[in-house]
């Protein structure tokens, strides 16, 4: 079918339908070239300071300068090679994982979760073996929110897991402490949750002891989203059939031997979805940790616009800022959708 | 290795022969673990907050806030309790989460069925717009707004007049102050005309019941509706005047009297979470109608319903009972993520209480405690509501 | 006896795909037809075009007198005077089998709901399952489910019925009930157009059977005939691999 046939059964077909088109198409007319002209026609890209944007277009000089910032925070600009090179080895390790053979994917899947953690803190931290120390107090910008975010994801997803087990549990006491523990981190908001880590949970240690910020912001966001996770996972275990139980039982499996090898396998496979939302909410989660003072990419974004030299720049900062978390959740719900779609078919 | 799986053995073994200790054990274990956290934690907080001279107790609710409160809904000055302040904080969280949750729903069932039309463009569009507003974290969402909001709005002796009685400037929208005359008269009226209309309709379903007669409800309704509240409001001398916000000088600062004003926080929060919200509620009444299945409305069809009558009696019922849980679990959202108004000063009720109240008097632990409270309450009421609900509604199954 | 069916030169196309080639058919008022044929054969596209829930592109389709085009009140009033059994049923699920029963005569007719019930609950007794009535449809098995999809049709009392594979979707216990009900409203004098593999019942009920192929009846005879008497080879071939 060709273009005029297609168009009239798809955006013609009747009164109504054409009236829709219509409508539309006038307010694209009416809104994109404006919003094309501001992005890049009349836009500045080059320069160093504010006076160099003329056009009457976006400016975005003022990314450029602060780009650094932006990525790393106020982590000081001679040690970000620590921040890069961890990343290099991160992604080196994830590209490797897909071109060598099994044997040898056994082994980056142990350094990923079990030494590559610590090493990158270190690398990040310092502290001895001639690495200075840098402050967890400076870190910022897209650095942090990815910190934050792949470490909570770390944590929060086997605490979740051992939360939704614990609370289909026959035991009483475990079962109403993980209900208890589910619908208290999940009936309150995130915000209460970080300034109850931020203010109150000082309170609760022995004087003078100092449990560092961010330590306390991620333990506050893992505990958080394990309890989403936790309702998500139960919906798996309890979609797997009464069979599956009693056939892992019936070969003398224990609870542990057959949920690790029988029931986590399948279930986890079904909530794929859920799991893959939930982490990406805990993305668009981490913004919030500038209303205790930590300043990832939002909260850098924040402080550049009131900077004396760029005031009224906050737009531009704004839309990069969304623009950068825009490409992260959007990437991550289609490769989850992908995930999903690949897992199918293979079952 | 060999050490560990053979002392695992023996371990399994000993809980086979008893099994009760497999299930009391852990469970006394976890108790004894959660009393020695909750007794440190206790501990210190205790000695905590004594080095620091506060008292715990939740005496300091009656004592005077001193502090101002920019938005509120009742009356409240600095004179007024840290509880009224409190309440202050509460309803404006759910003024801002009311306001929120209605446009979400509209905007959401809105574009959720745009997204299902045949029209290629715009079900293109309205799948861009979910989107685009879907993974922009809600805090950005916020401050951007916030920020367009405040910039086109003038200074105060410069305000855009809209109609010529609304006034926009940068402390607020003013609009004219309702006075009402014989309110009274107004309520009992339209309280009466409501239960007319419920007779009307419960009259009418038994008369089709009968005899089959159908009676147009809907038109009927709305009739009787304006017809009653005409009456009263003609004869029951029902007076309903404006005050105008007028422009004042007070010692310079120019500020409108005698209207009401709502504050570009207010506006811009409500307008965030409607907009972030909207995505979310596209999707379940999408996945809603989606998952109707395409033989229902064929055996409709085939005898003889037309597609008004498929659409109430077929698709609506059973589209809802899919769309409404995971809407409802929507709202709950909604409620906890204006909690963010913090970020924006709107003052609800974290800034107010776990904010300024807590900073004040320093009573972290009982404060932080009644706003979860706060929030746990209204999650766990609408969680009950909507498993009353499902259960009442649920299809029955062998 | 009257032509109460009649179908001219009807084609149907699916994108490019022709998937009904210029059928001609004309069903008597009281007369019995099984269409059978390989899956793909368009024989569900051929009924289902009878009450308009699929389009013909080319052809005329005429139902009791009234011509079936785009005009809707022809539609809804062929729609009236003709009833559909599904393969998968089709009951509405959120009401119980009776207010499935009585909620086209209620809404369509008009009909009291003491009059509609009392008519479903005479359709119910005749389908066997009326005790069955303030139950739900995820209550009941699939041939008490079907009984009740052909009792929901029956209530709005047509001329024509048309079946769409009713027992292809049921375990084999439960089809012979199904059949049974079916026999029987052939016995009582319904015109029925049934597409189905089961050829006993076509022996045992139909007055005509129809075999389609890619599209086009292939061959049409009296029941007799076309077991005992196939012409073509494709039919030959069809029965061969059906009644073994």
């Amino acid at each position: 079918m060709n273009f005029t046939n297609w168009s009239r059964k798809n955006l013609f077909a009747n009164w109504k339908d054409s009236l829709l088109t219509i409508t539309i198409l006038y307010l694209f007319y009416v809104s994109i070239p404006p919003l094309l002209n501001w992005v890049f026609l009349d836009a500045t890209f080059f320069g160093d300071s504010k006076k160099d944007c003329t056009g009457g277009g976006a400016c975005w000089v003022f990314i450029n300068v602060w780009i650094k910032r932006f990525t790393y925070g106020m982590y000081p600009n001679d040690q970000i090679w620590r921040i890069n090179l961890a990343f290099v080895i991160f992604f080196i390790s994830i590209g490797s994982y897909f071109f060598v053979s099994s044997k040898i994917k056994k082994y980056i899947f142990i350094f990923l979760t079990l030494v590559f953690p610590f090493l990158a803190i270190f690398l990040f931290h310092g502290g001895s073996l001639g690495l200075e120390e840098v402050e967890t107090r400076v870190w910022g910008g897209l650095f942090l929110t990815l910190f934050i975010s792949v470490f909570s994801i770390i944590f929060c997803f086997p605490i979740g897991v051992l939360l939704a087990m614990g609370r289909r549990s026959n035991l009483p006491v475990i079962k109403y402490f993980s209900i208890g523990f589910i619908e208290l981190w999940r009936g309150v908001p995130l915000i209460t949750v970080l300034f109850m880590a931020a203010v109150m949970f000082p309170v609760f240690l022995p004087s003078g002891t100092n449990l560092d910020k961010l330590i306390r912001v991620i333990i506050a966001i893992t505990l958080f989203e394990s309890a989403y996770i936790a309702e998500v996972v139960r919906g798996g275990l309890q979609a797997i059939p009464r069979g599956q139980y009693d056939a892992a039982n019936s070969i003398g499996m224990g609870y542990w031997k057959s949920h690790l090898l029988i029931i986590l396998p399948q279930a986890l496979k079904i909530v794929i979805p859920g799991v893959a939302n939930t982490f990406i909410a805990l993305f668009k989660d981490t913004p919030l940790i500038l209303v205790v003072g930590l300043m990832e990419l939002l909260g850098m974004v924040n402080m550049a616009k009131t900077n004396p030299a760029w005031l009224g720049l906050a737009t531009e900062g704004y839309v990069f800022a969304a623009f950068v978390y825009f490409i992260f959740c959007f990437s991550m719900s289609r490769y989850s959708l992908s995930l999903e779609n690949k897992l199918k078919t293979t079952n | 290795m060999k050490f560990l799986k053979k002392n695992i053995k023996k371990l399994n073994l000993f809980l086979e022969n008893y099994p009760k200790v497999g299930i009391y054990f852990p469970q006394f274990l976890i108790i004894l673990l959660l009393g020695i956290i909750i007794s440190y934690f206790s501990m210190n907080a205790s000695t905590n907050m004594a080095a620091r001279g506060i008292e715990t107790g939740f005496g300091f609710l009656a004592n005077k806030a001193s502090f101002d409160i920019q938005f509120s809904l009742i009356d409240f000055d600095s004179n007024d309790s840290y509880a009224r302040a409190y309440l202050v904080g509460l309803l404006n969280t759910l003024l801002v989460s009311g306001i929120g949750i209605f446009f979400a729903t509209v905007i959401g069932f809105f574009v959720g069925v745009t997204r299902l039309s045949s029209n290629i463009l715009a079900s293109k569009v309205a799948e861009a717009y979910i989107e685009i507003f879907r993974n922009i974290p809600l805090l950005l969402q916020i401050f951007f707004w916030y920020f367009a909001i405040l910039r086109l709005l003038p200074s105060s002796d410069n305000s855009l007049i809209l109609f010529n009685f609304v006034f926009a400037n940068i402390k607020g929208i003013y609009v004219p102050r309702f006075v009402w005359e014989n309110l009274n008269h107004f309520a009992y009226g339209f309280l009466f005309s409501i239960l007319a209309i419920y007779l009307f309709v419960s009259f009418s379903k038994k008369k089709q019941e009968k005899t089959g007669v159908q009676v147009p409800t809907f038109t009927t309704s709305i009739f009787i509706f304006f017809t009653i509240n005409l009456i009263v409001i003609y004869f029951g001398n029902v007076g309903l005047s404006l005050s105008y916000p007028i422009l004042e000088t007070n010692r310079g600062l120019y500020n409108y009297m005698g209207g009401v004003s709502v504050i570009p926080e207010l506006i811009a929060l409500a307008f965030s979470l409607s907009l972030y919200t909207s995505t979310f509620i596209a999707e379940c009444v999408r996945a809603g109608i989606l998952g109707i299945d395409k033989g229902q409305k064929e055996a409709a069809a085939s005898i003889g319903l037309s597609k008004s009558q498929i659409l109430k009696l077929i698709v609506i019922p059973q589209a809802l009972r899919i769309i409404i849980p995971p809407v409802t679990n929507q709202y709950l959202n909604l409620t906890k993520n204006s909690s963010l108004a913090a970020a924006i000063a709107y003052p609800d009720i974290v800034l107010v209480f776990a904010g300024t109240a807590l900073m004040q008097t320093g009573k972290a632990i009982e404060i932080v405690s009644i706003t979860m409270l706060t929030y746990l309450t209204l999650s766990v009421s609408i969680s009950l509501i909507m498993n009353w609900y499902n259960k009442k509604n649920s299809i029955a199954e062998r | 006896m009257s032509k109460i069916i009649e179908l001219k030169s009807v084609n149907k196309w699916f994108g490019d795909f022709q998937v009904l080639k210029d059928i001609n058919l004309t069903v008597s008022s009281k007369e019995k037809i099984v269409i059978c044929g390989p899956s793909g054969s368009g024989k569900s596209t051929l009924i289902r075009c009878i009450n308009r829930l699929e389009e013909h592109q080319k052809g005329d389709i005429v139902v009791d007198g009234i011509t079936l085009d785009a005009n809707t009140k022809n539609i809804e009033k062929i729609r009236s005077e003709v009833g559909m059994v599904f393969q998968q049923f089709n009951l509405f699920p959120h009401l119980s089998i009776l207010d499935n029963c009585t909620l086209a005569p209620i809404w369509v007719k008009k009909k009291s709901k003491k009059d509609a019930e009392e008519l479903a609950n005479q359709y119910l007794e005749k389908v066997q399952i009326v005790d069955q009535a303030k139950k739900f449809p995820g209550q009941l098995s699939g041939g008490q489910q079907q009984r009740a999809a052909i009792a929901r049709a029956l209530c709005m009392e047509p001329n024509i019925m048309l079946f769409d594979e009713p027992t292809s979707a049921l375990d084999p216990e439960m089809i012979k009930e199904v059949l049974d009900v079916m026999v029987d409203l052939a016995k009582g004098g319904m015109t029925m157009c049934v597409v189905t593999h089961e050829m006993g019942f076509a022996k045992e009920v139909a007055d005509r059977v129809i075999f389609m192929d890619e599209g086009s009846i292939v061959e049409e005879k009296p029941t007799d005939q076309f077991f005992n008497n196939p012409e073509n080879e494709r039919t030959k071939l069809f029965l061969s691999q059906i009644l073994n």
